[in-house]
């Protein structure tokens, strides 16, 4: 009787298991067709031939990593000399990207902390507001910015009519137009998780620390930020790198001067100029970037783990 | 009340409401300076909202609260010389138990280094300085309750406020506490205002105790005075266990009242205020003031019958039945000479009442 209970429960674990990989079956096959296949494409293109109309002659060749890294002069034939032209594209998203991600964090801090102390029934009703002009199409989103921001727009006209400025403030087509579009395009990628740690975090924290003479702003950095730092972290990864890869906000409000990695790829498969199999290099060097950010994080995170025990 | 030596806390005519809620009712009480002051009274009853009022995280809706003579309200938390052993503890999670302690000497001003030092002894005070370098996850909760307490005390606060911090903790660690706070607050010579809901640790611990029910101060005095002399049914009924009953006053006598129970059993108290012959009111006796014997003792001995005997350890509860009145209870010490009034159920009995043992209670 005792053996025929122990087979019976073994036999429950056994359907158990096996129902549990056909439920994951969906999601393996979701992520290997849309995520490990495109990647896996993309990489065997950036190794092949370009063909001159678009598209690739299949034939093993390093010229897109080549041309991306070296310049041999106009005919191939001069000594390799290090090429600065894309490294610098690189360096400006980064730097393009950084600086939005600063702006999202220096405003979407607050305003996730300001949610998550609201009452908890009105705290539905901001996060909803938030999201609200998100349901516009990110294209018509950043024409709209663009309008916004020219010399003869509202923002100017609105500093001329109250006597601010004189002339109209020149902000399109520069980098501050670029980094107010990517912060635009991606906040509440900085608001939500920041939000979600802010209201897990336990209150009578912060009353402890004014129990014992701290203040406000001490309270904050000392006790508040370490408690809510997965979220902040999160928040800022979620930004930068959608803000690395993208090219409406630079196209659109950045001007020609103002190029970024996501314009440099989207040409190489826009129309017939473009050169996919370079197209394809830059992608597996900016996705690269991204992996060494994210596993340099992951480093510093599980070393903090230790420190905390 | 002289200026050189004012109450530690007074708290005048003061008043709480959260919104049109009110949660306390016009509070005053004052306590003095070194003392183990306890509020005691059920969940709910206002307990932590005054002493959040006290520590500045609710302002005083009405009234005024001073801190050795000074007024408080308006002055922030992280102002007042006041310290908080919190309910659920409160450690900072992602700090060593050392830096937890350290943290308010730090913020007073003292060095790091100091501070660090200063830490390193409260924690040998409370008997943790092996876990300095732990984080509180990493501790049992009697560890983590004295952490808090450790880390309330460091920076040498005027008063002390603890919001019922054993009632997380198991029996036996609890006792042990209640000691050693008793013994920390003489030795520190610092006012503790303590809240609990459970009388028994008050009883223990306190040099005075407030009772309060529904944002109310039912009676303020020493334990003695709060066991012995409840003021009125709530406090008679929540302190300790009590037979209450309900009697009729026949008649007063050289400040004696003589009542009767509804049973026609008669039974004489020390009389009271505003109590008149032919008023029906409530009368409390203890139950280890009740002796059962098996002839009437005295002339106030009231036949019952024997239901039930219920072993505690160190007593003897036991359950009868007044002829033709109410059920009342019977302690008796568990020892030699008790287990001779101990009787099987259904055994006739009688009930006699120690001199003075019962109270009378208008409401
Ligand atoms: N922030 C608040 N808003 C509204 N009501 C509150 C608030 N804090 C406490 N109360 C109410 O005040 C009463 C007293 O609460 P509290 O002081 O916490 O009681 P105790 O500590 O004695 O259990 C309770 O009825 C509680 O619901
Ligand atoms: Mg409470």
């Amino acid at each position: 009787m005792a053996g025929g209970a122990t087979s019976g429960g073994n036999a429950v674990t056994d359907t158990y298991k096996e129902a549990r990989n056909w439920l994951l079956l969906p999601a393996w096959v979701t992520l290997s067709f849309l995520v490990l296949a495109p990647v896996l494409l993309m990489l065997v293109y950036s190794f092949l031939t370009k063909e001159f109309r678009g598209g690739v002659i299949w034939e093993f060749s390093l010229a897109a990593y080549d041309q991306f890294f070296f310049d041999r002069g106009l005919f191939g034939d001069d000594p390799a000399q290090i090429e600065w032209t894309y490294i610098a594209i690189f360096w400006r998203s980064i730097w393009q990207a950084g600086a939005a991600t600063l702006l999202s964090l220096a405003i979407g801090f607050p305003t996730a902390y300001f949610i998550a102390t609201r009452p908890e029934k009105q705290r539905v009703i901001w996060v909803f507001l938030i999201t609200i002009p998100y349901w516009v199409n990110l294209l018509i989103r950043t024409v709209s910015m663009r309008f916004l921001l020219r010399d003869e727009g509202p923002l100017n006209s609105f500093f001329m009519a109250t006597g601010l400025v004189d002339g109209p403030v020149h902000m399109i087509n520069t980098n501050f137009a670029v980094q107010v579009g990517l912060f635009y395009s991606y906040l509440p990628f900085m608001v939500l998780p920041i939000y979600a740690a802010v209201e897990r975090y336990n209150f009578t924290l912060s009353e402890a620390a004014a129990d014992l003479y701290a203040n406000k702003w001490i309270t904050l950095r000392h006790i508040v930020l370490p408690a809510v730092k997965p979220g902040v972290i999160a928040g800022c990864i979620l930004v930068f790198v959608p803000s690395l890869g993208s090219f409406l906000a630079p196209d659109l409000l950045g001007g020609a001067k103002n190029f970024m990695i996501g314009s440099l790829i989207e040409e190489q498969f826009k129309g017939n100029a473009g050169n996919w199999p370079f197209g394809a290099a830059a992608s597996m060097i900016l996705l690269t970037m991204v992996l060494i950010i994210l596993v340099i994080y992951a480093r510093a995170q599980a070393r903090s783990d230790k420190e905390a025990g | 009340m002289s200026l050189e030596n004012p109450n530690a806390i007074e708290v005048r005519e003061a008043v709480k409401r959260y919104g049109n809620f009110t949660a306390l009712k016009t509070i005053s009480l004052s306590i003095k300076d070194n003392e183990f002051f306890t509020l005691l009274g059920p969940s709910g009853c206002g307990k932590t909202t005054l002493l959040r009022m006290i520590a500045g995280f609710e302002d005083v809706s009405e009234g005024a609260i001073f801190l050795y003579g000074e007024e408080i309200e308006g002055l922030p938390p992280h102002k007042r010389p006041v310290n908080t052993v919190f309910q659920n503890y409160a450690l900072f999670p992602h700090k060593t138990v050392l830096d937890n302690v350290a943290f308010g000497l730090q913020m007073r001003g003292n060095s790091k280094a100091d501070s660090r030092k200063k830490a390193g002894e409260m924690l040998e005070l409370v008997q943790l300085s092996q876990f300095a370098n732990r984080k509180p996850s990493q501790l049992s909760g009697g560890q983590q309750q004295r952490v808090a307490l450790a880390r309330a005390l460091a920076p040498q606060p005027k008063v002390l406020l603890l919001d019922e911090p054993l009632s997380a903790l198991d029996l036996k660690l609890r006792k042990a506490m209640q000691l050693e706070l008793k013994h920390l607050q003489r030795e520190t010579g610092i006012t503790f205002i303590f809240v609990t809901h459970d009388q028994e640790e008050a009883l223990t611990m306190s040099d005075r105790i407030a009772v309060m029910s529904s944002g109310e101060l039912q009676q303020l005095g020493d334990a003695r005075e709060i066991y012995e002399s409840p003021r009125n049914m709530f406090v008679a009924d929540f302190i300790g266990e009590t037979n209450l009953l309900d009697v009729s006053v026949d008649r007063i006598e050289s400040g004696q009242a003589v009542c009767h129970l509804d049973g026609g059993h008669a039974l004489t108290c020390p009389a009271i205020e505003d109590v008149t012959a032919g008023l029906n009111v409530h009368l409390s006796v203890r139950p280890e003031r009740l002796i059962l014997t098996t002839g009437p003792d005295t002339d106030t001995g009231m036949k019952a019958t024997v239901r039930e005997n219920i072993f505690v350890g160190t007593d003897i509860t036991t359950l009868v039945d007044l002829a033709d009145g109410p059920q009342i209870t019977v302690r008796t010490s568990n020892s030699a000479r008790g287990n001779e009034r101990i009787f099987e159920p259904g055994s006739p009995v009688f009930v006699n009442m120690e001199h003075g043992a019962a109270r009378l209670l208008v409401d």
